[in-house]
């Protein structure tokens, strides 16, 4: 059973569905009791860094959160800005994220001849940089969807497990031990994305 | 490096798939949920679905029906037709839909793109514009089934739309739409040499080379596609297909 935290950031409707398709259970909870019985958590996320952090606080969810990840260390994935937020900080704001991967949130920042835009939005190549329960497995040229304006760049490169290239080279997910995080968008990745959320179950 | 993307957009009517020719004389072409799974087999980028009579007829858009589409759907889904109210973008997003598509009521208030920006981010609002050319072939912005015309050209709009928060535009050329005679290439340069923002070319795809064409000479981020993916060929039957991934890279290489 997959306990997804709605903290009331992004469109859950979509993991759900992905879900369902794959015959792994998961229920979407913003109960505190809920996630204190978890034994998988997936932090979704689309928005604002800083409008994350506040409402995780609100909810009441920051210190269950943290007992959960760091000191019952069941497996954690974060998805798009879930993943941002594992990071320490980010660009898009001035809260501090989980900081449970060592690992910063910066902006794309491209010149105008470089031709390339932002959001980077759209399928992209993942390659692997190390081997990971969560992208074991993977087919040759897997292939995500991203949409994201900041990207994660671990300190340490071993925290990395694909990378992708746009305009650079970035972290396109990110492990420390029982903590993951995905910079791409599984539910909406056919094939691939079921793959990798079949594996975070089978963790 | 980023794919370009390839987006069928497909046409909602009653609570069929229909397939129009510039915006007229809408054919039957199948049942939603079974195309989608089509498209799920055929790992295709993204989906448009468009609901050609929510606006013109004003109807709420057919929540139940979204809600089995996206149900099936394992790829980016985005969804235009009658949109009004922010409640209604609400429950749209919580079926699992990650995107709307805003169009006849963007001109009645142009600051509902900039509410849903605010809510869900740019990069869930995209702003449909249609165009068609009057009888002294100047392009014109039309909305509603191109039952309205509007003053602005293409443009003024576009750049109004950017400001407002838009995250995409869907271009469309009603004189091209349902044709397979090829993108209208200089419309869809003169709105992506003024903004930023991905513009999706649409209306006239007839050929992996309109593909290319479109993304090499006139600078669209993505390409709508519609009646090469629901026929066989031009003036032939019923096909829901999707083009080759090899032959696709290599016309968008």
């Amino acid at each position: 059973m997959v306990t997804i935290v709605d903290y009331g950031m992004g469109n859950l409707g979509s993991i759900v569905n992905m879900f369902k398709k794959i015959n792994v259970q998961a229920k979407i909870t913003k109960d505190i009791n809920e996630i204190e019985k978890a034994d998988k958590i997936l932090l979704p996320g689309v928005g604002a860094f800083d409008a994350a952090m506040s409402k995780i606080k609100e909810s009441g969810f920051t210190q269950v959160l943290d007992y959960k990840a760091k000191e019952q260390k069941v497996p954690v994935l974060g998805i798009c800005l879930g993943m941002q937020l594992l990071t320490d900080s980010s660009e898009e704001g001035v809260l501090p994220g989980l900081g449970w991967i060592p690992a910063k949130t910066i902006k794309f920042n491209f010149t105008k001849e470089s031709g390339l835009k932002v959001p980077h939005m759209g399928w992209n190549l993942v390659k692997e940089n190390r081997p990971s329960k969560l992208t074991i497995d993977f087919e040759e040229e897997s292939r995500f969807y991203f949409v994201h304006s900041y990207y994660v760049k671990c300190e340490n490169d071993e925290n990395s497990i694909l990378k992708t290239n746009y305009g650079l080279t970035f972290d396109s997910a990110i492990q420390k031990d029982n903590i993951f995080g995905a910079q791409f968008h599984p539910e909406k990745s056919h094939k691939f994305g079921m793959k990798l959320l079949k594996n975070f179950e089978a963790i | 490096m980023l794919q370009t993307r390839v987006i069928p957009c497909l046409l909602l009517k009653n609570d069929g798939l229909v397939k129009t020719v510039q915006f007229k004389n809408s054919s039957y072409v199948g049942d939603p949920i079974n195309t989608v799974r089509i498209f799920n087999e055929k790992e295709v980028d993204e989906l448009i679905f468009l609901d050609i009579q929510a606006s013109p007829l004003n109807k709420e858009p057919d929540f139940k029906l979204l809600a089995e589409i996206a149900d099936e759907c394992f790829m980016p889904l985005a969804y235009g037709g009658g949109l009004k109210s922010i409640d209604q973008v609400k429950r749209i997003f919580n079926i699992g839909i990650e995107k709307v598509a805003v169009n006849s009521y963007a001109h009645e208030n142009p600051s509902f793109i900039t509410e849903i920006a605010n809510l869900y981010g740019s990069q869930a609002v995209i702003a449909s514009i249609d165009v068609k050319k009057n009888f002294w072939k100047k392009a014109e912005v039309v909305s509603s089934s191109a039952s309205i015309k509007h003053k602005y050209s293409p443009v003024e709009w576009a750049k109004e739309l950017v400001e407002r928060g838009a995250g995409e535009i869907l271009l469309t050329s009603v004189d091209k739409e349902g044709t397979w005679e090829g993108y209208d290439l200089d419309l869809i340069k003169s709105i992506t040499s003024v903004v930023d923002i991905p513009v999706i070319a649409h209306g006239g795809a007839g050929s992996l080379d309109d593909f290319s064409k479109a993304k090499k000479t006139a600078n669209a981020s993505a390409m709508g596609v519609g009646s090469m993916v629901v026929y066989q060929k031009k003036d032939m039957g019923v096909l829901i297909n999707f083009p080759d991934r090899k032959k696709l890279e290599l016309a968008l290489a």
